[in-house]
């Protein structure tokens, strides 16, 4: 009983950052509709900043003061952020500012890595809380008790904010309509700006009372993400009350976890978070997102036709160029052309999904590490052959692909992303603990091709079939009767089911059919690379797929493919230099603020606008809308 | 005449509000029948559980003799029910004719395939659907671009894709101009006697009940209470006062009766 | 005390405004009429710079507001009613009407919660509730309400009697009235002439987002030709 007390207790204070930078990321959400994907690195940021400062100020004022400032210091950053690289991006469509966010993730990975260095950090003590009280005889430290009495006053305090203050009405009134709020006299502007330095300022905050419990390190941006992300989905998007209850759920379930079940503490989170859907599909305190509410921008798509035999010859002859690539280019040239192939297979399934389908996935490395998984634990413990395993592998993440789209396609629009994300790093974290089975961190080695194919140019012919066929497979079922169905679920779920089309059913053929193909993407990448680690499973691997989607062009039939080309090519030159992410990230930021809809939408027009056969008011509109 | 679309005794409760309640009536085959009542009289639940959105809390729905309460939208599509949408509800991203071929492929259960070019099949039907409507002449261009009209017409044409037996519109006119309603109006009476459909219609603009409808029915807090023609309805005490008011927002005399 | 000076807007791709002008003199009601997709509600958000006109110039008391935020024409003095009325339904009525709060205004009339109360009477019975809860005949009150909290000298209100019953239509009307002679000048755009004629004293017929028509209603009458084309049922 005092053992189960003093659990309680640590999980209670272990719930106060994490609620912290949760309610900060839901806040940023619920107005901007901004998914923050760099919300961690605030964090991280809120806990560099506030060891520098403990540092500098001595005794219980300097601790205390620098956390309060390293919130501070971090919500000007939020401010910086927001009105340098987002607020050029507010109109693109949505879902395309995360890309943006990520962008921010790399340049303040290497911005901390360049003033703070590689070593991990020790926070200090916290003056005069070094000891312990002793609770029914078990020792909790006394920072602890000091955090799980503060943490519900900041609460309440953001409660009353929110509920009390006409701010908070405002701030409510805009998460519904923003454009109404402004239209009624509110500066939606210094709106959204306040809005997200709070937010920032309460991830800074959390970064900065962890330090005496758990220091910082340049990896605390991607390991607090997922728990919060986890947090907010289950709390309900929006939902200050859910968010602590969920924090709290999670920590105590945590501290519980690592005492008796160390091997699976991971995987446990994701259960809860599965389980709370099923039953409450929008979180403990959520409301359920309207699709189309007021404040969402974008155009309908254009209409899409059959490339013309003129486009067709002109992606013959490209074909035949990269089929006659042996002759002409080196090794190196062979196996990066094989890496950028399969990277192109990857993200057209997910470009399908996510284009056509209109149902965006975070999680989409599940497939495709799954798929490299299959094919390696199948030849590793089952001795398949190759040709066989290789075959099996995309059947495999199709099945994953089934029951996660299964249970994920209960929801929609935000909550459907968070869920896909939770399922991936739930795969994730059975790969990386579940390591009797699957080599945990060590992964899976001599995973290699059948003799025939065991060459870079034979392999390279491999790929290139398999690759353009997923390719060409995935085109061609855009302009078929289901992938009209696809786009009819789309746009208008309540026509389509009206006019007797099983709007789910087509959903979760197609979204099991995009995980067979992430899934052939892995197959092909295990065999190429000869191993697979669990970071094929992990969120950046999704993000990375999920980026050139969007930065190729997501209302585009050609953006996936065109995205990861690029990027591949640009990734391989940059991950020379020591400081690539800062540059990459630059990058990102750059492309998304100034060419909004993607790379191949924006070619697009600028061939309307400046290309033969455009007509005078073809170039009024486009004026009119840069 | 007989009967295509009949309800016994139709209810519906949320939580302790009786939306709709107790409410029978029958639609004759070839009738334009107008549903009319202030917002939020329950005028949306009951078609909603027409159309199978919502099951009712009791009560029984028959649909040309069979019963059809507690099925879902789709089988009710397929049983010969069409329906517009008071906010137009299209696919933003296809052409006119491409809506309206989508309708055609599923009617014909061919939504699943993967081999052929769906914007080659089913158009020849499609077009002809749009002559229907008078919109053959923008059978190629981007719904998206399409004024307000024009779209509640195309929606009509993917309503009579199936070739229904019943219609279900709601607000068919809303947002549109006084010309346009009556010339949608008049193409929804001219395919009612063309095609033998029948048709169930709520509405807010007086002209087009009273100008249109062969029968009017109207709902108060969830409940009927009064049906007749334009003049009885008009005449009707109780329904000044709950709804039409003194008559001075709507075309007064000019109306004739149906 | 509102002038449209030449203004073409775009929406999407499509040029919805041409040239378009008129003018809104101070203490009168206007109204806006033609079919729908001629652009009456784009005249609207251009004039409230929701949708920013492409060349043209709006001016408001003297003022030039073409390229301003929609807040600082808010703060001017211009009240906006939406078509669709985004009553904001997670807030109880009470925080709508705090939303739309604003600093009383020289030359305008002030507005208090209770006095709104008092001109929608059905509000008030209904402040604690939340504005998904209220029936879309109280929601087009709120919204009207909600903009006149901010004492606004101008309003505009597109399409109020859309999709509201008959009698609720009646009420509008009184209301509009009433704004006028507190000194509100009101543009307002109609589908539905019974209504327009009930409560304008000048009419602006746009078609195609050209201006074709510009003056009283009585004088409309001496043109059936016009008359005819754009309004008759």
């Amino acid at each position: 009983m005092e053992f189960f007390v003093a659990q309680i207790l640590t999980g209670l204070a272990n719930a106060s950052s994490l609620f912290l930078v949760a309610c900060g990321l839901s806040l940023i959400f619920g107005v901007t509709r901004i998914v923050n994907f760099a919300h961690g690195s605030l964090y991280m940021l809120g806990a560099y900043i506030g060891l520098t400062l403990m540092e500098a100020l001595p005794g219980h004022f300097g601790f205390w003061g620098s956390i309060l400032l390293a919130g501070i210091a971090v919500g000007l950053i939020g401010v910086v952020i927001e009105m340098l690289v987002l607020r050029p991006v507010y109109r693109a469509p949505e879902l395309f500012q995360l890309v943006a966010t990520f962008g921010v993730i790399l340049v303040i990975q290497d911005l901390a890595l360049l003033i703070w260095g590689p070593e991990d950090q020790l926070g200090p003590r916290a003056p005069g809380l070094r000891g312990v009280f002793r609770i029914m005889g078990e020792p909790i430290p006394k920072y602890d008790i000091v955090l799980l009495i503060i943490t519900p006053f900041i609460a309440l305090a953001l409660w009353w904010m929110m509920t009390r203050t006409r701010l908070g009405v405002l701030v409510r009134a805009a998460t519904q309509d923003r454009e109404m709020v402004g239209a009624l006299g509110v500066n939606q502007a210094w709106l959204f700006t306040g809005v997200f330095a709070l937010g920032s300022a309460l991830a800074g905050l959390g970064g900065a009372l962890q330090l005496p419990k758990g220091g910082a390190d340049l990896l605390m941006d991607f390991t607090i993400l997922t728990p919060v992300f986890v947090v907010v989905v289950i709390g309900g998007m929006g939902s200050l009350p859910g968010a602590y209850l969920a924090a709290i759920i999670i920590s105590v379930l945590n501290v519980f976890g690592v005492t008796y079940i160390p091997q699976s503490t991971l995987v446990l989170m994701f259960i809860v978070m599965i389980v709370v859907l099923m039953i409450r599909p929008y979180g403990l305190f959520g409301r359920e997102e309207v699709a189309g509410e007021h404040g969402q921008v974008g155009e309908p798509e254009e209409p899409i036709k059959p490339a013309s035999a003129k486009v067709r010859a002109i992606v013959a002859a490209g074909l035949a160029m990269l089929a006659l690539l042996p002759l002409y280019g080196g090794n190196f040239a062979l196996v990066l052309t094989t890496d950028i192939l399969i990277f192109c297979l990857f993200a057209a399934s997910l470009h399908f999904l996510l284009g056509l389908g209109g149902m965006v996935s975070f999680g989409h490395a599940a497939y495709y590490g799954g798929g490299a998984y299959v094919a390696a634990l199948l030849v590793t413990w089952t001795e398949t052959p190759m040709e066989l395993a290789f075959l099996l592998a995309p059947l495999g993440a199709g099945l994953i692909a089934i029951v996660v789209g299964w249970v994920c396609l209960r929801l929609t629009g935000v909550y459907f992303a968070m869920l896909t994300l939770a399922f991936a790093q739930l795969l994730w974290s059975l790969v990386w603990q579940w390591q009797e089975v699957t080599g945990g961190d060590d992964g899976q080695v001599n995973i290699w091709p059948a003799d025939w194919l065991n060459d870079n140019t034979v392999y390279f012919y491999f790929a290139l079939i398999f690759s353009v066929g997923g390719i060409l497979t995935l085109r061609h079922l855009a302009h078929s009767p289901f992938g009209y169905a696809l786009r009819a679920a789309r746009d208008s779920k309540r026509q389509a089911e009206a006019t007797g089309i099983d709007t789910r059913r087509v959903q979760l053929l197609a979204f099991t059919f995009a995980g067979f193909m992430g899934g052939l993407a892995g197959a092909l990448f295990v065999f190429s690379k000869g191993s697979v680690f669990p970071n094929e499973l992990e969120i950046v691997r999704s993000f990375d797929a999920l980026i050139v989607v969007f930065l190729g062009g997501v209302k585009t039939l050609a953006g996936g493919v065109v995205g990861a080309g690029f990027f591949k090519g640009v990734e391989d030159v940059l991950t020379r230099f020591e400081y690539w992410r800062l540059v990459m990230g630059l990058l990102i930021i750059f492309v998304v603020v100034v060419a909004p809809e993607g790379i191949v939408g924006s070619l697009r027009r600028a061939w309307r606008r400046f290309g033969p056969g455009h007509s005078q008011a073809d170039t009024a509109t486009e004026e009119r809308r840069t | 005449m007989s009967v295509i679309l009949e309800t016994r005794g139709l209810t519906k409760n949320f939580g302790g509000l009786v939306a709709v309640d107790d409410v029978s009536f029958a639609l004759q085959k070839g009738e334009l029948l107008a549903l009319i009542g202030p917002n939020g009289a329950g005028k949306s639940t009951c078609f909603n559980m027409l159309m199978g959105q919502l099951p009712p809390t009791s009560g029984e729905v028959y649909l040309d003799g069979d019963r059809i309460t507690g099925l879902g939208p789709r089988q009710i599509w397929r049983l010969g029910v069409g329906r517009t949408f008071q906010i137009t509800a299209t696919y933003a991203s296809m052409t006119v004719v491409e809506n309206v071929q989508m309708a055609l492929l599923s009617h014909n259960g061919e939504i699943f395939r993967v081999l052929p070019f769906a914007h080659r099949m089913y158009r020849d039907q499609a077009l002809a659907l749009l002559d229907m409507v008078g919109m053959a002449a923008q059978a190629d261009r981007h719904c998206a671009v399409l004024a307000y009209g024009d779209l509640k017409r195309m929606e009509l044409a993917i309503a009579l894709a199936h070739e229904p037996k019943l219609l279900l519109m709601d607000e068919p006119t809303a947002g549109m101009a006084p010309r346009e309603r009556v010339a949608l109006m008049e193409l929804t009476a001219r395919i009612v006697a063309e095609q033998g459909v029948s048709v169930l219609f709520t509405e807010h603009d007086m002209d087009v009940v009273f100008g249109h409808a062969h029968r009017i029915m109207v709902l108060n807090r969830g409940a009927l209470i009064a049906e007749g023609n334009a003049a009885e309805i008009r005449a009707n005490p109780l329904v000044q006062e709950v709804y039409l008011g003194g008559g001075t927002v709507f075309g007064g005399a000019e109306t004739t009766d149906a | 005390m509102l002038e449209v000076e030449g203004v073409n807007s775009f929406y999407g791709k499509a040029h919805v405004l041409r040239d378009l002008s008129f003018e809104a003199p101070r203490g009168h009601v206007v109204a806006l009429l033609g079919r729908n997709g001629a652009g009456k509600s784009t005249t609207m958000k251009s004039i409230m710079q929701l949708v920013r006109p492409a060349s043209g110039r709006i001016v408001f008391q003297g003022t030039d507001i073409v390229g301003l935020p929609a807040h600082k024409v808010a703060k001017m003095g211009l009240g906006y009613v939406p078509e669709d009325r985004r009553v904001f339904t997670d807030l109880t009525v009470s925080e709508n009407l705090l939303v739309g709060r604003q600093p009383p205004r020289d030359g305008a009339p002030t507005w208090t919660e209770d006095m709104l109360f008092d001109l929608f009477p059905n509000l008030a019975e209904r402040r604690g509730n939340r504005g998904k809860a209220l029936s879309g005949g109280e929601q087009q009150m709120l919204t009207i309400a909600r903009t006149l909290m901010g004492n606004p000298s101008f309003i505009l209100l597109d399409e109020p009697s859309e999709g509201v019953a008959p009698v609720i239509v009646e009420q509008m009307a009184q209301v509009i009235a009433q704004l006028k002679s507190e000194g509100l000048t009101v543009l307002l755009s109609e589908q539905n002439l019974h209504f327009a004629q009930a409560v304008a004293d000048l009419v602006v017929i746009i078609e195609s987002g050209v201006q074709v028509y510009h003056g009283t209603l009585a004088d409309l009458q001496a043109h059936p030709e016009i008359r005819d084309a754009y309004l008759a049922a």
